[in-house]
């Protein structure tokens, strides 16, 4: 246990070692607000609740989670300090997990920052908190599932640049699945039902009921499961190695 | 019982046998002197030792812990430092020290961190980031990382590689001083640390064992004859 919270505590300390958690807190506030203020129209829309803002969360932790999780194995390899943590007395799924975690903590750190818009739509109107507070969660459980992919990505190779472009185009997939083009796309080779089967392999699919107030076990367990799988074949990679 | 055992181990990278059925063991208050050409099997007969590769065939042994069976235990008993003294560059020295600590879960972390960077001689540059040190310190970091659990067993890929000849002094003063009491593998391009430091002498070359025996009785094996010549002898 003592190794794991080390592991998990020098991962999240990591981040802040250099100018990335900066960049990463910056540019991630920067866009979750602009995008629902002139994209999402989140102002002249002038209902008090944040779906609007929530909306583009997906894209965002496309793009930001492998930022995050680019370097968590990629970096061991190149540094070589990868050899040095698998022969010191912890196991390689204490090490995964910790890295993780550690992650997903920086991330919801991002997400935290985000709070004021909350607060700001609390201030000048009366928005449902439990709506907003699911909103969050399913937010986070979505870049959880974002940074399972990520950490996969990053185990496959020694290049942070490698881990990162790789892990966005897998999260990209993720989040056009269930999109209104794709599903055009695909009704015309599928049926509706199974449009609509596809659509549920998607991000956003999973995160609408949550910023709609509903915490349902189904897009959870979705999460979850990609979260746990990126992680799982991540490890198994890095056991492989 | 021998502290460090490899036993038949093999380990192949496609059609190259890496290593091939090497078999030897090391006792305590012994310091063996790995040699061998570029690309012999030195490092990858110590990454089976220390657990980081599996062996195809084969077992490696720390202090009687089969590695493969119970790769914890067997790695908590070793100190190792793999080829280049890999470490996090972006922390400091006594952080470093005090992350090994807590993987290794340690009792009394703070001191033995103190104790470490005293013998290791690095107390002055404990606030350092490691990434800012001189080659001569960063390859200390590595070494002080093997012995901050002041284990039993103890590998490291060659601890003096770079190294000035007083920096390289420095690091073979610390290993004789602790050396009667564990097992130490060193592997080293060096001949003239193998006459300085060790006890005995693992040659390898192409993944198998050419010779296992004391450096005096490799010597007179030769008579006349130089470590590098009968090291070019060898290997060829």
């Amino acid at each position: 246990m003592r190794a794991f919270l080390a592991i998990l505590a020098r991962e999240f300390l990591g981040y802040y070692r250099t100018p990335l958690a900066y960049v990463f807190l910056a540019v991630f506030n920067a866009f979750a607000v602009s995008l629902a203020f002139f994209v999402g129209s989140f102002y002249e829309a002038n209902v008090a609740n944040l779906d609007r803002f929530f909306l583009y969360h997906p894209w965002l932790w496309a793009f930001l989670a492998p930022a995050a999780g680019a370097r968590l194995w990629a970096e061991e390899r190149r540094q070589g300090t990868l050899e040095l943590l698998l022969t010191w007395p912890v196991t390689v799924w204490q090490a995964a997990l910790g890295k993780f975690l550690a992650g997903w903590l920086f991330l919801a750190t991002a997400l935290l920052a985000t709070l004021p818009m909350a607060l700001t739509v609390g201030w000048l109107g009366d928005p449902d908190w439990g709506v907003v507070a699911s909103g969050y969660a399913g937010s986070l459980l979505c870049g959880g599932a974002c940074l399972g992919v990520a950490s996969l990505c990053s185990a496959l190779t020694r290049s942070q640049v490698i881990a990162f472009v790789t892990g966005f185009l897998a999260c990209f997939v993720l989040v056009i699945v269930g999109y209104g083009v794709l599903d055009e796309l695909l009704s015309g080779a599928l049926s509706p039902e199974q449009v609509s089967w596809v659509a549920r392999l998607g991000l956003w699919r999973n995160l609408e009921p949550f910023t709609l107030g509903s915490l349902a076990l189904q897009p959870a367990t979705y999460f979850v499961s990609v979260a746990l799988a990126g992680l799982g074949l991540g490890t198994l990679a890095i056991e492989r190695r | 019982m021998a502290l460090i055992e490899a036993s038949h181990l093999s380990k192949r990278y496609g059609e190259i046998r890496a290593v091939d059925d090497v078999s030897f063991s090391v006792d305590r208050g012994e310091v063996v002197g790995f040699l061998g050409p570029n690309g012999a099997g030195k490092s990858t007969t110590m990454r089976l030792l220390a657990g980081h590769l599996r062996p195809d065939a084969g077992a490696a042994r720390i202090a009687g812990v089969d590695v493969a069976a119970d790769p914890v235990a067997a790695k908590s008993r070793l100190g190792y430092s793999p080829e280049g003294a890999p470490a996090y560059g972006e922390m400091t020295v006594r952080e470093f020290l005090a992350f090994a600590a807590d993987l290794r879960g340690l009792a009394e972390p703070t001191d033995r961190v103190r104790e470490t960077l005293e013998l290791c001689r690095l107390s002055d540059v404990a606030h350092q980031a490691v990434e800012t040190l001189s080659k001569g310190y960063r390859m200390r970091v590595g070494f002080a990382q093997a012995v901050i659990h002041d284990p039993e067993a103890l590998i490291l890929d060659e601890p003096t590689d770079g190294l000035d000849p007083n920096q390289k002094h420095e690091v073979r003063r610390i290993l004789k001083g602790m050396a009667e009491r564990k097992a130490v593998i060193v592997s080293t391009h060096l001949l003239e640390e193998v006459e300085a430091l060790c006890t005995r002498v693992i040659l390898i070359a192409r993944g198998k064992v050419r010779c296992d025996e004391s450096p005096a009785t490799l010597l007179a094996r030769f008579p006349g004859k130089r470590l590098d010549e009968i090291f070019r002898h060898l290997t060829a």
